[in-house]
This record gives structure tokens, sequence and C-alpha cells, in this order.
């Protein structure tokens, strides 16, 4: 895909249209923890509060969970939280493309910061390198306008039509194929696939780590494997 | 029944704290140079990241209390397989949904 350089309401419209695709998991996925909150004793207003307000469906449903086995307060926190430490990775990952946006809009930015909105503007700040900060910024607000208000409206049909989404339609699939979606696409080099095997391994080998912190273990190892790989080659490339 | 200043205290907090991690690089780096090795492993991150979150799902998925699947485990692989050849979120997942429902479908 190509950038129109001199065009910045293209760049808000293909970070819309390269977050379409979504529709199909944001949607069941809404739907799912709407229902799943209001059967754990959520009223709709909790439940919409939550959503709008965390934004974070793993880290909702993880909240949830420990709520129902009666977990205390500090710990659902911590667990929950845990959950969404990897987005503080993504947040650093932005630093160079949006870093030098006015600070108001780098806060609205941080509100919106989802595994998709990362996660398809990084893919097109790296396709496009002509890209100019106004079009960055335009991308990725293209990109949270086209989910966000899916995601709120599922889960306000979720809450309403409660748990009757029978098992066939297997709706457990919406998160991994979403992150396969998303990561798919990253896979530009050698160095890239060294890095998400190690992070596969690392979840697996990690993954008794309390409050879910094996996956930023692994995420840190695999991070340091794709750089040392892209280093190695680049020294094998430069002894020929 | 769960207390409701149980639920809004943690809705609050959960809110509050997961804005604050985003917020964290994004709003106190600023425009800073950030050092050419962080930024170098930054280019990682969402390769690090998202497999790692995918596989617990697909090893032990809740749906078959948590034995292997064949319909999820290939749907996966066709999902991945086309995402990547095709560079598109979009293939990748109608390639996954229409390889669950046809496995489901004829494995019944």
């Amino acid at each position: 895909m190509n950038i129109d350089p001199t065009s910045s309401k293209s760049a808000f419209w293909l970070g819309y249209r390269d977050n379409i695709p979504f529709w199909l998991i944001v949607a069941p996925f809404g739907m799912l923890f709407g229902a799943v909150a209001t059967e754990a004793g959520f009223t709709i207003i909790q439940t919409m509060i939550m959503t709008a307000f965390v934004v974070a469906g793993s880290s909702q449903f993880t909240a949830l969970t420990l709520l129902q086995d009666g977990a205390p307060t500090l710990i659902i926190l911590a667990t929950s939280l845990a959950v969404n430490l990897r987005m503080a990775m993504y947040s650093a990952a932005l630093v160079p493309h949006l870093g030098r946006a006015p600070l108001g809009m780098r806060a609205l930015f941080a509100y919106f910061l989802v595994d998709q909105s990362y996660a398809t503007s990084i893919n097109a700040y790296t396709d496009n390198p002509q890209m100019t900060l106004i079009q960055k910024c335009r991308y990725f607000m293209g990109s949270f306008t086209c989910l966000l208000p899916i995601w709120l409206i599922s889960t306000y049909v979720g809450a309403l039509v409660g748990a009757k989404i029978p098992p066939e339609y297997a709706l457990d699939f919406a998160v991994p194929i979403c992150f396969i979606a998303l990561s798919a696409p990253m896979m530009r080099s050698l160095p890239h696939f060294i890095a998400a095997l190690v992070s596969m391994g690392g979840t697996l080998i990690f993954i008794s780590a309390p409050y879910s912190t094996g996956l930023l273990i692994a995420a840190l190892l695999a991070m340091i494997a794709g750089v040392q790989t892209e280093n190695w080659l680049k020294r094998r490339t430069d002894n020929d | 029944m769960t207390d409701p200043l149980k639920i809004w205290i943690i809705i609050f907090f959960l809110g509050v704290g997961t804005y604050l991690i985003r917020f964290s690089f994004l709003g106190l780096v600023g425009d800073r140079k950030l050092p050419k090795w962080f930024t170098q492993h930054l280019n990682y991150v969402g390769v690090a990241v998202m497999p790692g979150l995918i596989i617990p799902f697909l090893i032990w998925p809740d749906a078959t209390g948590g034995t292997l699947d064949a319909p999820r485990l290939i749907a996966a692989f066709a999902a991945f397989g086309i995402g990547i050849w095709q560079q598109s979120a979009l293939w990748s997942v109608i390639a996954g949904i229409a390889t669950l429902y046809t496995l489901m479908f004829i494995l019944g």
C-alpha cells in the first residue's frame, strides 16, 4: 500500500480501512465480554463504563474471572494490569513515530493504544518511511475510529442478549486469530521469525510465572534474539 | 453476588492503571531521542509479544477443555501462512475463520 505524501486525509482513511478486517474479531469479542460481565453480576452501566474506560478486552476478562473466583481486590488488579503491561512496549515502540506530536494528542493516543491500533500503525509506518508526522497521527486516529464504536456497541449488545451465544460459533478462536492476523504481516525477515519463535517458546517455558508475567519475560528474550540475529546477519554480510 | 463497591474499585483502578501504562513512554519521553540500541529492540515488540499471546490459546483451548484441537490448530496455521503470504490481516482473518468452520463442519 502506498500513501500519497501530500494528503493527510487519505492517511486517516487508510488507517480506518486497514482495521475493518478486525470488525470480524472485535464484534464477537465485545459481545462475549458483555454477556460474561452481566452473567458475573455486573449491571449494564458497570459493564459499559468498564469497557469504555479500560478498552482492553483480555484484561477485562481476567478481572471478571478472578472476581468470580472471589480473589482479593489487590490480586485482581495486579494480575489484570500485568496482562496490559505489554502496552508499555507498544507505547515505547511508537515514540520514534508519534513522539513529536503535541502532548494533548499523545495523551489522546494513549487512551486508544490497543493491539490493533499499534500493530496496523507500525506496519504502515514501516512500509511507508516517507510518511509525515501529521500523516502518522491521522493514520493512528483512523485505526481507532474504526474499531472503538464496534467495541462499544458489541459489548452493549452482548450485555443485553446475555449468554445466549451457542458454542458452535467457536468464539474462543477470536482472540488467537486476532493476534495471528496482527503479527503475520510483521514477519518481514529472518530476525522477525526468530523473535516470534523465541516468544512462543519462552511463553511456554515461563507459563507458570506469577501474575502472567511469563509473556513479558518471553517478549524481552524475543526482542534480544531478534536484534542479535539482525546484528549477526549484518556482520556476516560485512565480512563477505 | 459481588459487592458493587468492589466492582467499582476494580473498574476505576484497572482503567487508571491501564491508561498510565499506555501513556508511559509515549507521554513522558515525547520527542526526546531514544538510544539507538533501544529503538533497535523496539522494532521487534510486535513479533515478540503477539506470538506469545497466541500460543496458550492454541495448545490449551478452553472450548475443548484444554486439549489440543485439530481444527483450531490447522486454522491457525492457515491464518498465519496466508497472512504472511498476502501481507494482509484481512486475508489472514478470512482464511482462519473459513478453515475453522469448514473443518468443524466436516469433522462434526
